[in-house]
């Protein structure tokens, strides 16, 4: 017994597709943010340099439309700084540290915007 | 003997130099040097995920060993540069070997200040800054029952946050009149106090430990100057940190409070930058020459260098924020209060929503947000410049501030 033991085995795919078409699916454990399966496997088009603070935006993603209905509603941070993307914002613009990945997000898909600063 | 651009210190600021290097299309050699033997990692999670058993330790890194290796990014972990030899533009490595550069850029972060008081070093007694620490600490944690947070700083107040969640006794011991006395105002100190206060934390204002009682090879309290002796099995300081400035000083470069660099980020030697906890630098924000320790500071001065030595050199101009998170509390600040003299509550403070505008001649200096997200990225913008922002419209609460952001 430990306090801080987290370790939730279990893993999601998550797929990734860059602004030039390029597409990579990583399996991300649940309860990691979107942001942070990009970030660990290496993907290019998410920068997050507030680490998942909800303050800088520079993890911006247009995440695929036939998901967005799955996705937890905005909350007022997000909303905040989805006003401050360097990408133009869309209907279907998400921070992707603010998307936590659960058994029903299973196969989600993202696009990264050209830049994120 | 390969030159390009030697970092050292590969903490947010040495890997955001290296980052920025590449993206702004630098093709040189880049060597990221770093005392600790991890890669790159974030130090904001260790005293929040990290503590609340929410994030991995393991999940601190910034980028996986492969983004280095993509990005062409030589990387020398656990190792430290004992000195730079100027004239000939080469660092030297403890433990022998030595690097070539072109650019030297200065990232060695600060230290911990360590407790003045007798019996410090007693096991029992732990800091706060680094992965190793947080992993000593998290280990003591186990087994604490009566906790003595020795600092009412941001790091301090963190940490009995997150102690706090797991039903231990925790006491805050502040010398200050008020909590994060340096960085916010009376309005949002007072805010934090009662809100460590209902949960659970006794916050002792105006005490100074005094001395750490040992027992049975731990410890068991800490003597307070007032008087009163508080138990205690584990005892975490965060009383502040120290630039680590010694390789610049033995250099012959300049330090003034941090080392000392121009509006460029650069030292007195054109070859050699500073950014980060370590580097003091003339800021319009703080009224002259300041140190400033956040993820913002290393970021934005690490991409400056950055710009600067790819090519494009433009001033440092950017505006200072932080934030920090204690219970359900996002607290945000932008630009620096010190020496306001007026101050204007938008929002109710019991609701826990509201924000304090710092205003000094008229003109505005900072903003604190308490769960108002909105009012500091508009601070921010309104920092940036041009704002007519007056405290009367600050005090409107039908006036929204972003209106008065300069097209
Ligand atoms: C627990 C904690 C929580 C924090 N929370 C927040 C927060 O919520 N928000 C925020 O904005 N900021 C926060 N900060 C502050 C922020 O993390 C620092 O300002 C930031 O890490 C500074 O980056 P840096 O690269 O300048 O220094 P550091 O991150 O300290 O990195 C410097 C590195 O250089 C190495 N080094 C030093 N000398 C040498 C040498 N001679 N040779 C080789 N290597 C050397 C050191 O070992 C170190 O690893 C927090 C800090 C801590 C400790
Ligand atoms: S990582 Fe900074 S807002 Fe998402």
């Amino acid at each position: 017994m430990s306090l801080f033991n987290r370790k939730p085995e279990e893993t999601m795919k998550v797929t990734y597709i860059s602004h030039s078409g390029a597409s990579q699916t990583v399996a991300v454990l649940v309860g990691e943010s979107v942001m942070e399966g990009a970030v660990k496997n290496g993907i290019d088009g998410i920068v997050a340099e507030c680490g998942g603070a909800c303050l800088c935006a520079t993890c911006h993603v247009y995440v695929d439309e036939s998901w967005l209905s799955v996705l937890a509603p905005i909350a007022m941070d997000e909303e905040v700084m989805l006003g401050n993307t360097f990408a133009k914002r869309e209907p279907n613009s998400r921070l992707s540290c603010q998307i936590i990945v659960s058994k029903e997000l299973d196969r989600l898909i993202v696009r990264t915007p050209e830049a994120q600063n | 003997m390969p030159g390009g651009v030697v970092i050292a210190g590969a903490g947010q600021a040495g890997f955001q130099c290296a980052f920025s290097l590449r993206a702004e299309g630098y093709d040189g050699p880049i060597t990221l040097v770093g005392e600790e033997p991890y890669l790159p990692y974030q130090r904001p999670p260790l005293s929040k995920g990290c503590l609340l058993g929410k994030q991995d330790l393991d999940d601190v890194g910034l980028r996986p060993a492969a983004f280095y290796e993509t990005n062409r990014i030589e990387l020398q972990m656990g190792r430290r540069i004992a000195s730079i030899d100027r004239a000939e533009r080469r660092v030297l490595l403890d433990g022998g070997g030595e690097l070539g550069y072109d650019y030297l850029i200065l990232a060695t972060g600060s230290r911990n200040r360590l407790l003045p008081v007798a019996n410090a070093i007693l096991g029992g007694v732990f800091y706060l800054r680094t992965r190793d620490e947080a992993a000593s600490l998290m280990d003591g944690l186990e087994t604490a029952r009566s906790v003595v947070v020795i600092g009412g700083g941001f790091i301090g107040l963190e940490v009995a946050a997150a102690v706090s969640s797991y039903g231990m006794n925790v006491v805050v011991v502040e010398p200050q009149a008020r909590l994060m006395q340096r960085a916010v105002g009376p309005v949002v100190s007072a805010h934090h106090l009662d809100l460590h206060t209902r949960h659970g934390v006794r916050i002792a204002l105006g005490a100074a430990p005094a001395e750490i009682l040992g027992g049975g090879g731990g410890v068991v309290g800490v003597r307070l100057n007032t008087g009163e002796t508080l138990p205690a099995d584990l005892v975490v300081a965060g009383i502040g940190v120290i630039p680590q400035t010694e390789l610049a000083e033995a250099a012959g470069l300049r330090v003034e409070n941090g080392i000392a660099v121009d509006e460029y980020l650069r030292t007195e030697d054109d070859a050699i930058y500073a950014v980060g906890d370590c580097a003091s630098y003339v800021s319009r924000f703080g009224g002259g020459r300041v140190r400033l320790q956040s993820v913002q500071n290393a970021v934005d001065q690490a991409r400056c260098v950055a710009g600067g030595i790819a090519g494009a050199a433009k001033p440092y101009d950017a505006v200072p924020w932080f934030w920090t998170d204690q219970y359900d509390a996002k607290l945000q600040m932008a630009g620096l209060s010190n020496g306001f003299d007026t101050e204007v509550v938008r929002g109710e403070v019991e609701s826990g929503q509201f924000s304090v505008l710092y205003f000094r001649g008229g003109t505005l200096l900072a903003i604190d947000s308490v769960n108002r997200p909105g009012d500091h990225m508009a601070g921010r913008k309104l920092l940036a410049g041009g704002s007519t922002l007056t405290a009367d419209q600050a005090a409107d609460g039908s006036f929204e501030l972003k209106t008065a952001i300069p097209a």
